[in-house]
């Protein structure tokens, strides 16, 4: 009995381990999920396209400072290696490039597996089928802008482990065939897309309308301008577009463009919620509640892991959250850009005509009258941020011109005829070679989050970087408008994006010229990533960034034309005067200052017009032809 | 003392032969020259103009050298023993370089054992010649004649000419070469084999009693100026 029972269990052990031995380690993993359960639930399908949204390359984003900071537009206030900026006599070839194959493997990959889905219900599958080559085209859109043509592989390739990988090798598209292909693409997946303003950080209708506006526009200038520079282009096609096809180009961008402004997609507008129009366009980067200006965005959520601290580093440093900021400093060059409301470009007034200095009974009366889009683009000395009235002063000019200033922020001295010291520098500077204070004289105010704490590390700001708004859908309107020889059309896109920066009196036909056009879009756009990509489209590049030093003449002449050249960032100092018993004691008076840190000299090369395509990326893949000018 | 033997010498010689082994000799065969035209040196821009050394079946594909003329022409490279490409890429420079028929740019073979000198003759577009510089009340003149070399369809038209001046022997129109220039556009010269320029001295901090100059011509089309050689003038 006793080894019957003994049997039995021994069987029974046996017949429990009994599995077949294929299936003996086939267990499902707990922690990673097959394609076909990631693919059967909209969430995680969604949890996908995340991070391929968050991994698309932009210019100019307010994670990245150091690359608003450049093109002379501003001061990078920073010791280290921001410094460089203004200590660099040219660009690398190498800069702004971008090759992430990966990025694309990754999406082609989404893109099969979502097709072969099975349980999503069709309607979000070809939502989530429009976002991922939405995604898609966004990449290549940002590689052909840096690198010209490139490979435009939408499949996911195979490795076959036969040793020879020559089948995976592509060569090059073409560079128009770049710009069909975003604009086929957005044209394809725009039904698909929802129509409402209201999705701001996932595609929408708007936000396809507006990449193929873009794009077109992109592919126009290139085409037509590409005659500057010959030299610029390739026999093949990968780098440069026939001016044969401009027309063709400019019609999409104008078509694109006036479906949005006609409502196709949503009722987008321009934000107006503020009488004051300064603070009216500052606004329109931090208000978030239902912005109707913003098209597309990159959104950050405070409490969620997802924030940035583009605040916390460009802010005015004095009192402070953290007492650090002040890194983006906008030059001379940018702020006397901005025109007079009566529609004409003029320096601003620091000296009258015999050469003596214009005393002011405020701080912000020297920019007064001008472009609302000025104070709100640039912290001017003298206004507020946060409540706190900016400090930013070099010191007290005494009767024989000569400076009392200190060398540490809110230093203080003893003035002539005083017993007591008295402060004789700014709390936010600007002093010379001192980081995080204002070196130009100036702060920037766009993307700056006016809420308390964001100014801080640990809370850091949720404003969003706009990628596409509706403004710059107008001023492309205009442009595309302008070259199809309707500047009538061209006029009244543009007098609505000026209206709304307090230039009432609207441009006539007769006024609008290519020149007005690229003034526009720096003084609406500019540290939103245009300033490179505009300049190379119009092969003005070279032009503007020729590399040659400036002096203070040259900085003030010219002022608005597309050709001045912009080489340096300059600086302008506000001094209080010193001068017991003259009228003109307790006043301002502003001087021009070129930086002694400023050393170097920006100057664009043709090679620079396209990104290098570095020699590893070459040796891999042989049928890759270089871009031009680069040795 | 066995065991110092067998354990200890042996791996002290290993270590002592491995450092041998592990280094290698510098490249040492230095190869130089300059840019010239009927034996005339070529004055460029400093780190402008570009000269490529390749060298066959090192795997990546690839210049192995890639480095450029000094202002007054020259070029210098340490390399080592063996058989080289050298070549000017396209589009580089204002002169014209070999060609191969489908329009690459040709190459020169270095066969490189020991010193080397190599000068390297090419077609400029233009020459600048009978350059004088003077210096006097604060200004520099310089009068010099331009000599077209290039005619026919590769021929190309003078988009500008600058006298440029600067505190160091580095004169260029970037950043740090110059202190100021004078520029005359291609339509204003009405004889291109006497032209005059004169541009003023800016007040020199610190002070020097002695400025360099030279005469940049930019060409439609080209990117690269052609210079006349740096001249030092006693003010």
């Amino acid at each position: 009995m006793k080894k019957l029972f003994s049997i039995i269990l021994l069987a029974s052990v046996f017949a429990g381990g009994c599995k077949p031995e294929s299936e003996f380690l086939t267990v499902d993993p707990t922690a990673i999920l097959n394609n076909e359960q990631a693919f059967n639930d909209p969430a995680l399908v969604l949890s996908m396209l995340a991070n391929f949204y968050n991994r698309q390359t932009d210019f100019s984003t307010v994670k990245n400072w150091e690359s608003m900071a450049d093109f002379s537009e501003s001061f990078p206030s920073q010791n280290g290696g921001p410094k460089s900026i203004i200590e660099r006599n040219q660009w690398d070839f190498g800069f702004w490039s971008t090759w992430d194959y990966t990025l694309i493997r990754e999406l082609n990959l989404f893109l099969q597996r979502l097709e072969a889905a099975t349980k999503l219900k069709d309607d979000e599958k070809k939502r989530f089928r429009a976002e991922g080559r939405f995604l898609r085209a966004y990449y290549y859109f940002e590689m052909v802008k840096r690198m010209g043509g490139v490979p435009l592989i939408l499949e996911p390739m195979v490795w076959d482990y036969k040793g020879d990988p020559t089948y995976l090798r592509h060569a090059r598209a073409t560079e128009s065939a770049m710009y069909d292909f975003v604009i086929a693409e957005m044209q394809a997946i725009r039904p698909d897309l929802p129509a409402d303003v209201n999705v701001k950080s996932r595609a929408s209708r708007g936000a396809a309308l507006a990449m193929e506006c873009r794009a077109a526009l992109y592919a126009g200038s290139i085409a037509k301008y590409g005659n500057v520079t010959p030299s610029v282009s390739l026999p093949t096609g990968e780098v440069g577009i026939p001016a044969s096809k401009a027309n063709d180009y400019y019609t999409k961008a104008l078509t694109a463009a006036e479906l949005i402004i006609s409502g196709s997609a949503g009722t987008y507008a321009l934000y107006q919620r503020n009488a004051d129009l300064s603070e009216n366009f500052a606004a329109l980067f931090y208000d978030k509640v239902g912005n109707p200006e913003s098209i597309f965005i990159e959104d950050f959520k405070l409490k969620s892991g997802k924030v940035h601290g583009f605040t916390q580093v460009n802010q005015p440093r004095f009192g402070a959250e953290e007492e650090e900021g002040g890194r983006i400093n906008p030059s001379l060059n940018l702020v006397q850009s901005f025109e007079k409301l009566d529609n004409t470009f003029e320096q601003l007034p620091v000296k009258d005509g015999a050469g003596n200095p214009i005393y002011y009974d405020n701080q912000t009366d020297i920019f007064a009258g001008r472009d609302a889009r000025l104070g709100g683009t640039v912290m001017l000395p003298g206004t507020f941020f946060k409540r706190r009235q900016v400090d930013i002063w070099a010191g007290y000019v005494l009767a024989d011109g000569s400076v009392v200033t200190g060398d540490d922020r809110g230093s203080q001295k003893t003035l002539p005829g005083q017993t007591q010291p008295v402060q004789v520098v700014g709390f936010d500077g600007p002093i010379h070679g001192k980081e995080h204070t204002a070196q130009s004289g100036f702060y920037l105010r766009k993307y700056l989050d006016p809420v308390s704490g964001s100014g801080s590390r640990g809370t850091g700001s949720e404003i969003p970087f706009i990628r596409y708004r509706y403004a710059e859908v107008l001023l492309n309107a205009a442009e595309a408008a302008f070259e199809l020889n309707q500047p009538g059309v061209a006029a009244g896109y543009m007098n609505q994006v000026r209206a709304r920066a307090g230039l009432t009196t609207p441009l006539g036909a007769g006024d609008i010229n290519l020149g007005r056009i690229m003034h526009e879009r720096r003084a609406e756009l500019s540290f939103e990533g245009h300033i490179v990509f505009d300049q190379k489209r119009w092969r003005n590049a070279h032009v503007v960034w020729d590399g040659v030093s400036m002096n203070e003449a040259d900085l003030l002449s010219n002022i608005g034309s597309p050709n001045k050249h912009n080489t340096q960032p300059f600086s302008l100092w506000p001094y209080k005067v010193h001068n017991p018993g003259s009228p003109t004691h307790g006043k301002w008076i502003y001087r021009i200052i070129k930086s002694p840190l400023v050393t170097g000299t920006n100057r664009f090369r043709l090679g620079n017009y396209y990104s290098f395509i570095n020699n590893d990326i070459r040796s891999n893949n042989p049928k890759i032809v270089p871009n031009p000018n680069q040795d | 003392m066995k065991k110092l033997c067998s354990y200890i010498l042996p791996l002290v010689a290993l270590l002592a032969a491995s450092c041998k082994k592990d280094n290698f000799d510098p490249p040492q065969a230095r190869l130089h020259g300059r840019l010239v035209y009927q034996g005339e040196g070529i004055p460029l821009e400093f780190n402008q103009v570009p000269f490529q050394l390749y060298q066959f079946g090192f795997g990546k594909v690839g210049p192995v050298s890639n480095t450029t003329f000094t202002q007054d022409g020259a070029y210098s490279v340490l390399l080592f023993e063996g058989e080289y490409k050298l070549t000017v890429p396209n589009g580089q420079g204002p002169f014209l370089w070999k060609k191969q028929p489908d329009g690459r740019p040709d190459s020169i073979t270095v066969q490189m054992k020991g010193d080397q000198q190599l000068d390297l003759e090419v077609t400029p577009f233009y020459m600048i010649r009978n350059v004088q510089m003077a210096a006097a009340a604060n200004k520099v003149t310089a009068t010099f004649g331009l000599e077209k070399i290039v005619n026919g369809a590769d021929g190309k038209n003078v988009e500008r000419v600058n006298l440029y001046i600067n505190k160091t022997a580095f004169v260029s129109a970037g950043g740090d070469y110059s202190i100021a220039s004078s520029q005359r556009g291609g339509g204003a010269i009405t004889d291109p084999a006497n032209i005059s320029m004169e541009v003023t001295v800016p007040a020199l901090v610190p002070a020097q009693s002695y400025i360099y100059a030279r005469v940049g011509l930019k060409l439609q089309g080209v990117e690269d100026m052609i210079f006349s050689p740096v001249t030092k003038i006693n003010l």
